[in-house]
């Protein structure tokens, strides 16, 4: 009878993805669930939780801080998204080159800084955009002659050490997405190209483009939710989740703010569904767009 | 088909994967100390955000394990970051698991564990029998409906510190600054012979504001509590601070203010002449400020008109007991005994350099002119003597629900406006108010 069951075409595949349907619903879907009822909760741990309909909500379209911080989370994903796709990409198909010397050196020291810890590295980057005269960043300014710069007092230049922590971090990992998406382009389509006389810009255009978007298409995908979800790198550029006039403040930065600095659960969670549904709405556009749910022909 | 569905999902999972990275991975050191108990005594743990108050109660624990051999105590102590401690212990606290024995919560933080019904133990009981001896309105800094939850640490009364060296240089007495304009026209001879600031404008610390709003008898908040950062106190606060920040006599610095390790190494370096800070900044100077001994000297806070008060309490650590710990009754005792007995009040001074909220000690001599003792090296004057010159002066900031969040906006945006953007005080302040209300509601 087990043996049958176990046998059975039709129960096994079941059988065999019932470990991710188990941790995705308990893991995914009930969290997921029970954040929604928070969000039209007014919770304090410990206490008892008071239905309040949509007023987490209300509070939520009137409240500045909040809209600063979607604005900065929304701004570091573009930035983030236009510094990151290309760069990691031309870096890929040099280094993927047949002229290429030292190919491994490059790759893993482009790799390397993924595997440092972000506390550590966002610790040294406040040091080297410390405002002191005698930071890093200060003092190469100084040999041209610059003033010394308040880098995480101002929003543009606390979003330039923002996105130079984020370009240091993440041109390594992106670019090996791409090296093996390059990896997967038969060397036949060059050779043929060669022959009819295309230039390595053509080449580049219309064979490596084309053939990479499946790549490029995850990398933007993960891309965008890395950039609306940022928290740790602001948090550990600027010591703490407080930055001066926010300048550093994410939206999952302000549901810390709330729900764990603050105490107030419900707001955090109707914080944290708007971000899920900001993500989704991007993403799955963005999906759409580069035909990703057509069918295949 | 069933492809659309399942890259429908994949973007769900990881979207939600995603938002889940946010742990923050900073465990704070652990260690025992026993104080010379026995086998049989009870490990109490203890959490705080300032390692030195751990020495104190290491000190504080051997005389307890002494007097009291039946009831012996090892205490856990973990230290950890300021804002990660207090994240951990409230949701330890909130929900029931967790928690340590006793803990640190810093008066900023206070307010938000009085919230709803506290998970702390009432502590009148054992604060009664000390109560004729200490400072009543720091005991009521940590209570709510005359119920006492935590036990303060000390007064914290707010003095000037002044780098005598840079100011005999230009021939300044900072004896003869009263007023905030006597303390302009010192700056500016300072800044104009130096090139040196005479004190810090602090963009993300409150202890200013706090000192000029006390001097004028006014708060952050009303009598029943309701934020009001725009008051017409507020506003002449301000408009003295940047008065002397457009005539080079304070300059912001890095760090925000002067307790930050920035800012230390700023002061260590000569380039800031004078702090106004809470007593407890003294440990910073011994600390982290070594080549400013022999240099710094203790005086009054400069008033606006003469004749305002020149104090007022700053910060202040409430220690608590959790409804969760091990044996209440023990650690209630112990606590009083470490922190409110006559001993302990004499060591929160010889050790960590506090005003103990016990004032009879502020008298006691040979306690507070001990010329063994590091901070009676360290400062050119006796901070006793300038205590005992306020002592009657030092008004208090009340803590109300709104604190932290009136704290918070204005630490991170208010006086960001002000004095790095240059903003209108007014209007920084009323939205400052408009912010904190919305924030309220």
């Amino acid at each position: 009878m087990i043996r049958k069951f176990l046998y059975s075409q039709k129960v096994a595949p079941y059988v065999f993805v019932l470990p991710f349907i188990l941790v995705f619903l308990i893991f995914w879907v009930y969290p997921l669930g029970s954040s929604l009822g928070m969000s039209f909760q007014q919770i304090q741990l410990g206490q008892e939780a008071e239905w309040v309909g949509i007023s987490n909500y209300d509070k939520l379209l009137g409240d500045g801080i909040f809209m600063k911080a979607v604005l900065n989370s929304a701004v570091y994903m573009v930035l983030t998204l236009v510094i990151l796709i290309p760069l990691p990409m031309l870096f890929a198909v040099l280094i993927n080159h047949k002229f290429m010397w030292g190919r491994e050196f490059f790759k893993s020291s482009f790799f390397f800084p993924a595997l440092t810890s972000v506390v550590v590295a966002g610790t040294i980057f406040r040091l080297m955009f410390g405002e002191m005269e005698g930071s890093l960043i200060n003092s190469i300014l100084g040999w041209f002659g610059i003033e010394p710069v308040k880098f995480l007092k101002g929003q543009v230049t606390g979003f330039i050490a923002l996105l130079a922590l984020a370009a240091w971090r993440w041109t390594g990992v992106n670019m090996l997405y791409f090296l093996s998406g390059l990896k997967n382009i038969p060397d036949e389509y060059y050779e043929a190209a060669s022959i009819d006389g295309a230039s390595s810009f053509q080449k580049f255009m219309k064979i490596t483009m084309p053939l990479l978007k499946p790549t490029t298409i995850y990398v933007i995908t993960i891309s965008i939710y890395a950039g609306l979800a940022m928290f740790i790198e602001s948090m550990m550029l600027w010591n703490g989740n407080n930055s001066p006039k926010n300048i550093g403040l994410t939206i999952v930065g302000y549901l810390y703010r709330q729900g764990i600095e603050r105490n107030n659960l419900g707001y955090a969670a109707a914080v944290g569904i708007v971000l899920l549904a900001i993500t989704m709405v991007i993403n799955l556009s963005q999906l759409t767009l580069s035909g990703m749910f057509k069918k295949e022909e | 088909m069933i492809k659309k569905w399942f890259v429908g999902f994949l973007v769900l999972a990881m979207t939600m994967l995603w938002g889940c990275g946010g742990s923050n991975n900073a465990g704070g050191t652990s260690s025992v100390i026993d104080g010379g108990a026995g086998e049989d005594a009870t490990e109490l743990s203890y959490w705080t955000f300032v390692e030195l108050h751990g020495q104190h109660f290491e000190k504080m624990l051997g005389k307890w394990n002494q007097d009291n051999p039946d009831r012996q105590i090892k205490l856990n102590v973990t230290v950890m970051p300021y804002d990660d401690m207090h994240n951990k212990l409230s949701i330890a606290v909130q929900s029931g698991t967790g928690a340590p024995d006793i803990a640190d919560i810093e008066l900023g933080k206070f307010p938000d564990f009085l919230s709803g019904t506290p998970q702390l133990v009432p502590l009148n009981d054992v604060i009664d029998p000390y109560r004729d001896t200490i400072v009543q309105s720091r005991v009521d800094l940590y209570s709510k409906d005359d119920v006492n939850y935590g036990v303060p640490t000390h007064v914290g009364a707010s003095v000037a510190f002044y780098n005598t060296e840079i100011l005999e240089e230009v021939g300044v007495d900072y004896k003869e600054i009263v007023t905030w304009e006597d303390f302009k026209r010192a700056g500016m001879k300072v800044y104009e012979q130096t090139g040196k600031y005479m004190g810090t404008a602090d963009t993300s610390a409150s202890w200013q504001a706090s000192m000029l709003l006390a001097q004028q008898g006014a708060d952050y908040t009303d009598e029943a509590g309701n934020p009001q950062v725009n008051s017409e106190a507020m506003i002449r606060a301000m408009t003295v601070l940047k008065d002397l920040q457009d005539n080079q006599v304070i300059a912001t610095i890095a760090g925000g203010q002067p307790d930050t390790e920035e800012a230390y190494g700023e002061f260590n370096a000569g380039n800031y002449v004078s702090a106004f800070m809470p007593l407890w900044q003294m440990s910073r100077y011994t600390n982290y400020m070594p080549d400013l001994s022999g240099k710094i000297a203790i005086a009054p806070i400069p008033v606006i008109e003469e004749g305002m008060p020149r104090s007022v309490g700053g910060g202040g650590t409430g220690t608590v007991i959790t409804q969760t710990a091990k044996d209440i009754q023990l650690a209630k005792d112990f606590l009083a005994f470490a922190k409110l007995s006559l001993d302990a009040n004499k060591e929160i001074w010889n050790t960590l350099g506090f005003d103990p909220v016990n004032m009879d000690v502020w008298e006691m001599k040979e306690v507070t002119h001990n010329p063994e003792n590091a901070f009676v090296q360290y400062f050119v004057n006796n901070p006793f003597d300038v205590l005992n010159e306020i002592r009657d002066e030092i008004q208090l900031i009340k803590s109300t629900p709104a604190t932290p969040t009136i704290n918070n906006i204005l630490s991170t945006t208010t006086y960001n406006e002000i004095f790095e953007d240059g903003k209108d005080i007014t209007q920084a302040l009323n939205d400052a108010q408009q912010q904190i209300e919305q924030e309220l509601k």
